[in-house]
């Protein structure tokens, strides 16, 4: 048995929770401090990849990154090319995670004391200070949380990889692909197989994902038992 | 010592303004929840810009907003005590204290901590954490890591309002010893009078998002200038008011006319006498002494409500008395004659 799409999604899935999660961080904490008009229209945007089918994501992401459009033409002064290679999956992966670290992230700086953040503005720390020694770890059951469900959201990614990465064996098949793909070819057994290890791997997850937001939780005093 | 501040802010629920000046002493914020007194200390520290104004504190410009000066609250040097302490918890209290003075150099940083670790009481918790100390501790850390920055004003916003009564009265003398040491300027807020009395030297008075004037607290209780200050030091007794001669007024709602010590002006609108204030008298023979009815009868731990109606005129307002336990000698539909003192009726 071939066990690639495993490790190209565990490939795939790690990359893309490490770009989303910086990523996740510095935006969410941009925008709960945002006060402009527009924020509503920001949320919405980052978190259209969330509520959209994944298939409107990959073509999305196929018309800017496909061919004619703009980064796929800036790609082709390189002469490289973004659709149907593995960057593409990680491409898809980042996109639809993205809003699950965005909104959890963003929700638990949201719900910092905000006492807390003008006592350390008047005690004389600079913002910067405030942002990596205050509100990170104020908020760090959430970024957690946000970093777990991130993971699995890429894991499991289909329709958007499908649709600009394509399924190519040894080269872009993830795990979620290699089921499809071995179902519709009537191979159920290999189908389930692949099955069993995502359940594994999912279920494993938010167990790590629960052990860890109570252990920080008991850092701060909110649990006592 | 100085402060000066004349600023407006707009708020959707109200349009801030406060103007005073302040040069030594604790300075009290007393008005009802909501009025302004938070907002002002926002202001005053630079959390929250004003929408116009000058900010000055020992000469030092904070706020100038025809210079377009506006220091952050990083550059202000303001200590500035939550109503819940508002500690790091994910600081341990050396951490906690030592935060505000982390440019030091490390052996200098020590020892100063380590002197306001015990002039503040707090030896043996420096390991641990917010969460594990009680609330009088916790406010011990708040003002350590307040006080040990030097700051050029401490601002005390509400600091007893989230705990028991007993703890209050504790953490109060506690903190009143602490701040003799302290030689900067100190805004305390409270909507508590009787703590604003015991603590402040002055006070002023919020009314709907407007500073009134400027009060010396013994001033204020005695001869309070205005229907704010008035029902805000907890006078009970208020009538509307009008001159019928040189030295007399007309209570409105009483239903009686008060011969008083001082000339009456023109436009008097209020007359106004505290219910502790009132004196029971065995006839009328002494000025301002009129026929009272018992109406209704409170017991409260150490004291008696009583409320009086008037005998003759019985669309007057109810008139309330307060009386300690020992010197209660009534009981209810009692005819009494109540005097209401000169020195202690005001009017404005």
């Amino acid at each position: 048995m071939d066990y690639t799409p495993l490790w190209i999604s565990i490939k795939t899935a790690t990359i893309a929770t490490i770009i989303t999660f910086f990523l996740g961080i510095l935006i969410s904490y941009w925008m709960s401090n945002f006060k402009g008009k527009s924020k509503g229209l920001i949320d919405g945007l980052f978190t259209l990849p969330l509520i959209l089918p994944p298939t409107v994501v990959g073509f999305f992401l196929l018309i800017i990154c496909g061919k004619n459009g703009p980064v796929g033409k800036l790609l082709e002064l390189f002469n490289t090319s973004l659709i149907f290679s593995w960057a593409a999956t990680v491409l898809a992966a980042i996109v639809v995670s993205f809003p699950m670290m965005y909104r959890t992230t963003r929700s638990a700086f949201e719900q910092i004391d905000i006492n807390i953040i003008s006592v350390a503005r008047t005690l004389g720390l600079s913002e910067f200070k405030i942002f990596y020694k205050i509100a990170i770890p104020l908020a760090m059951p959430g970024i957690i949380g946000g970093l777990v469900l991130s993971f699995a959201r890429a894991m499991g990614e289909f329709g958007a990889t499908l649709m600009i990465a394509g399924n190519i064996p040894g080269r872009t098949q993830t795990m979620p692909l290699a089921i499809f793909f071995a179902a519709e070819g009537g191979d159920m057994q290999k189908a389930m197989l692949w099955v069993v290890i995502i359940v594994t791997l999912s279920l494993f997850l938010i167990l790590i994902l629960n052990y860890w937001s109570e252990v920080q939780l008991k850092l701060m005093g909110r649990r006592t038992k | 010592m100085s402060l000066y501040i004349n600023i407006e802010k707009h708020l959707p629920s109200f349009d801030l303004k406060v103007n005073f000046e302040h040069k030594s002493g604790i300075l009290g914020f007393l008005g009802a929840s909501g009025s302004g007194k938070s907002m002002s200390l926002k202001c005053l520290s630079g959390l929250v810009t004003p929408s116009k104004g000058k900010i000055i504190v020992n000469d030092k410009i904070f706020f100038d907003s025809e210079k377009a000066i506006n220091l952050s609250p990083q550059k202000r040097k303001i200590g500035y005590l939550f109503q819940n302490y508002a500690l790091f918890p994910n600081m341990n209290i050396i951490d906690n204290i030592e935060i505000g003075i982390s440019n030091m150099k490390n052996g200098e940083k020590k020892s100063l901590s380590k002197e306001y670790i015990e002039r503040l009481g707090l030896e043996g918790l420096e390991k641990h954490y917010p969460w594990q100390l009680s609330g009088g501790q916790q406010q011990r850390v708040a003002l350590a890591r307040a006080l040990i920055t030097s700051p050029e004003i401490l601002l005390l916003d509400e600091p007893f309002s989230a705990l028991d009564q007993h703890l209050r009265n504790n953490l109060e003398k506690e903190l009143m010893s602490i701040l003799k040491d302290y030689s900067g300027n100190v805004i305390f807020v409270t909507h508590d009078i009787a703590e604003a009395y015991r603590v402040c030297n002055d006070i002023i008075v919020y009314e709907n998002g407007v500073s009134l004037e400027k009060r010396e607290k013994k001033d204020l209780f005695k001869r309070p200038k205005n229907l704010s200050e008035t029902t805000l030091t907890g006078c009970k007794n208020i009538s509307k008011a009008k001159k019928t001669g040189k030295y007399t007024i007309y209570a409105e709602n009483w239903g009686h006319e008060y011969i008083v010590k001082n000339e009456v002006s023109e436009n008097v609108q209020y007359i106004c006498i505290r219910a502790h204030d009132i004196e029971v008298c065995v006839n009328d023979e002494t000025v301002n002494t009129f026929p009272y009815i018992i109406d209704n009868i409170i017991e409260n731990p150490f004291e008696f409500t009583v409320y009086m109606k008037n005998h003759t005129n019985h669309l007057a307002n109810i008139i309330e008395y307060k009386v300690e336990k020992k010197n209660m000698k009534f009981s209810l539909k009692d005819t009494v004659y109540l005097t209401f003192p000169q020195n202690n009726m005001f009017y404005f």
